[in-house]
């Protein structure tokens, strides 16, 4: 078996389940791929062919309208035919398992999946049973992996900060649950960020993630000294009362992101978040839309990371 | 034996000469990544033009995306003045099948609809795929029908060469 779908024998990207193992050339080579497509979409026709007369299937097992609608967008302005399913509603529901509904849709002839589901290793698993030429992108997996957003985080930050090895970065709140806090962590540290932190209570980071290569702090102040970057995490709603946490007011209390704390940080500090927004639990409205955040950037960018994702996928056929 | 190939920098002076009747206050001027931008910036300065330059990337337009995927290395178009409306000249080095320059002229009309566009270029070699031709030429170049006519830039000195493609 293939120790890694998600690239070819000769190293071409075929498909994208992982920010874990790409190379730093091939982070590097999406991002400045994107740039292109940035442009793009500041133009008057928001629209270019290289996927025309493809099919792109967003098979989305786990709700999510916001992730799908940016791959809908970044889709069509390639040019691709997008087709939307939202499988927990209808096949899974009534038995078919998993592969049976990828070969069902390969049978449509579909040129690219683009999955979410809600248990980690899903979209490996379709990786390695599609037919040659076709491409999955995992758009979420469990507690797994979030790579276009890891790689849209790294452009957000390519673009504000210029170079990565002088950073230091910062990633508050839910760790434990975060597929997007895992997806930034391995692409911060292939790009050579020298301190990468990671910031909240114990019950909400795993136990070994310094394994990772990264800073524990459970104190925000203290974590939030002299960062270039912090990465504000969601507290999912489920989160925010339990045996994990005491409750969202509690939390907010000891790490969420007001302007006093972030007053910790360097001057020139940017302030990211995956969204959405959980206003007054892990952030306060004066730091979501004062002039350190770029969480609006962030979407504006993570259009076109998903279009060079893509791109280079279907150029890789 | 093959004649040995034209000095560029004798090229440019000839096409320069030949475009400046041609040029209005207004004209802009497109190079096309990359030997095309080289040329244009060259005619840019020669011209002493008052529009700033414009560069053009042609890569999300080709027509062999599907054979050769996308370029490693990315190129933004920039167009520093409003295209609508205005008589544009896109310039690139070599003119051979006519496919960059169609995907030139869809590149360009994502920024506007000009009022006219024509097209110069350094070099014609001749073996047209589609029906495009330049409207002013530095020279028509004799090449073998298995090499390419490529121009290269080496601190700002450009120069022609024939290069044999690869099988």
């Amino acid at each position: 078996m293939n120790p890694n779908p998600q690239v070819d024998s000769q190293g071409r990207l075929i498909h994208l389940l992982t920010t874990e193992g790409l190379s730093a050339q091939m982070i590097r080579h999406i991002l400045d791929t994107a740039s292109q497509f940035v442009s793009v979409n500041e133009r008057e026709v928001k629209k270019v062919p290289l996927l025309r007369g493809k099919s792109i299937f967003n098979v989305f097992f786990e709700n999510s309208t916001r992730t799908r609608t940016t791959f809908e967008i970044a889709a069509k302005r390639l040019s691709a035919d997008v087709i939307n399913l939202n499988i927990g509603a209808s096949s899974t529901a009534k038995g078919e398992t998993l592969l049976d509904t990828i070969w069902n849709l390969q049978a449509m002839d579909a040129d690219m999946f683009v999955v979410r589901h809600a248990e980690a290793g899903a979209p490996h698993l379709i990786a390695r049973h599609v037919k040659p030429g076709v491409h999955v992108v995992n758009a979420g997996d469990g507690r797994h992996a979030h790579p276009t957003q890891g790689l849209l985080d790294m452009y957000t930050i390519r673009h504000y900060k210029k170079d990565f090895t002088r950073l230091v970065v910062a990633i508050v709140g839910d760790v434990l649950h975060s597929r997007v806090a895992r997806s930034e962590i391995h692409a911060l540290k292939t790009l050579g960020v020298p301190e990468v932190r990671v910031i909240g209570p114990k019950t909400l980071l795993p136990v070994d993630i310094e394994r990772l290569g990264v800073r524990v702090f459970h104190d925000l102040a203290e974590g939030l000294r002299d960062c270039d970057v912090i990465i504000t995490l969601r507290l999912q709603n489920e989160r925010m009362s339990g045996p994990l946490l005491p409750s969202a007011g509690e939390f907010h209390k000891a790490y969420g992101l007001t302007p006093e704390r972030l007053a910790r940080a360097r001057p020139d500090a940017i302030v990211m978040h995956p969204g959405p927004l959980n206003r007054g639990v892990e952030i306060d409205s004066g730091v979501a839309d004062g002039t350190h955040s770029v969480i609006m950037p962030q979407v504006t960018f993570g259009i076109a990371v998903r279009m060079a994702v893509m791109a280079i996928l279907a150029g890789n056929a | 034996m093959a004649a040995p190939l034209p000095d560029p920098e004798h090229l440019l002076a000839a096409l320069a000469s030949r475009m400046k009747p041609s040029m209005g206050p207004e004209t802009g001027i497109v190079g096309i990544y990359t030997g095309g931008a080289w040329v244009a910036e060259r005619l840019h300065r020669a011209l002493e033009l008052k529009t700033p330059l414009g560069l053009l990337a042609v890569t999300l337009h080709r027509d062999d995306f599907g054979r050769i995927g996308l370029h490693r290395e990315a190129r933004r178009s920039h167009l520093p003045f409003e295209v609508e409306g205005r008589d544009i000249i896109l310039v690139d080095d070599v003119l051979h099948t006519g496919r960059t320059l169609r995907a030139a002229l869809n590149e360009l009309w994502d920024f506007g609809r000009p009022r006219s566009v024509r097209v110069a270029v350094l070099a014609d070699r001749g073996g047209r795929e589609l029906p495009l031709c330049a409207d002013f030429t530095g020279e028509v170049v004799a090449v073998d029908a298995g090499e390419d006519l490529v121009l290269t830039n080496e601190g700002g000195k450009l120069r022609l060469a024939a290069v044999r493609r690869p099988e």
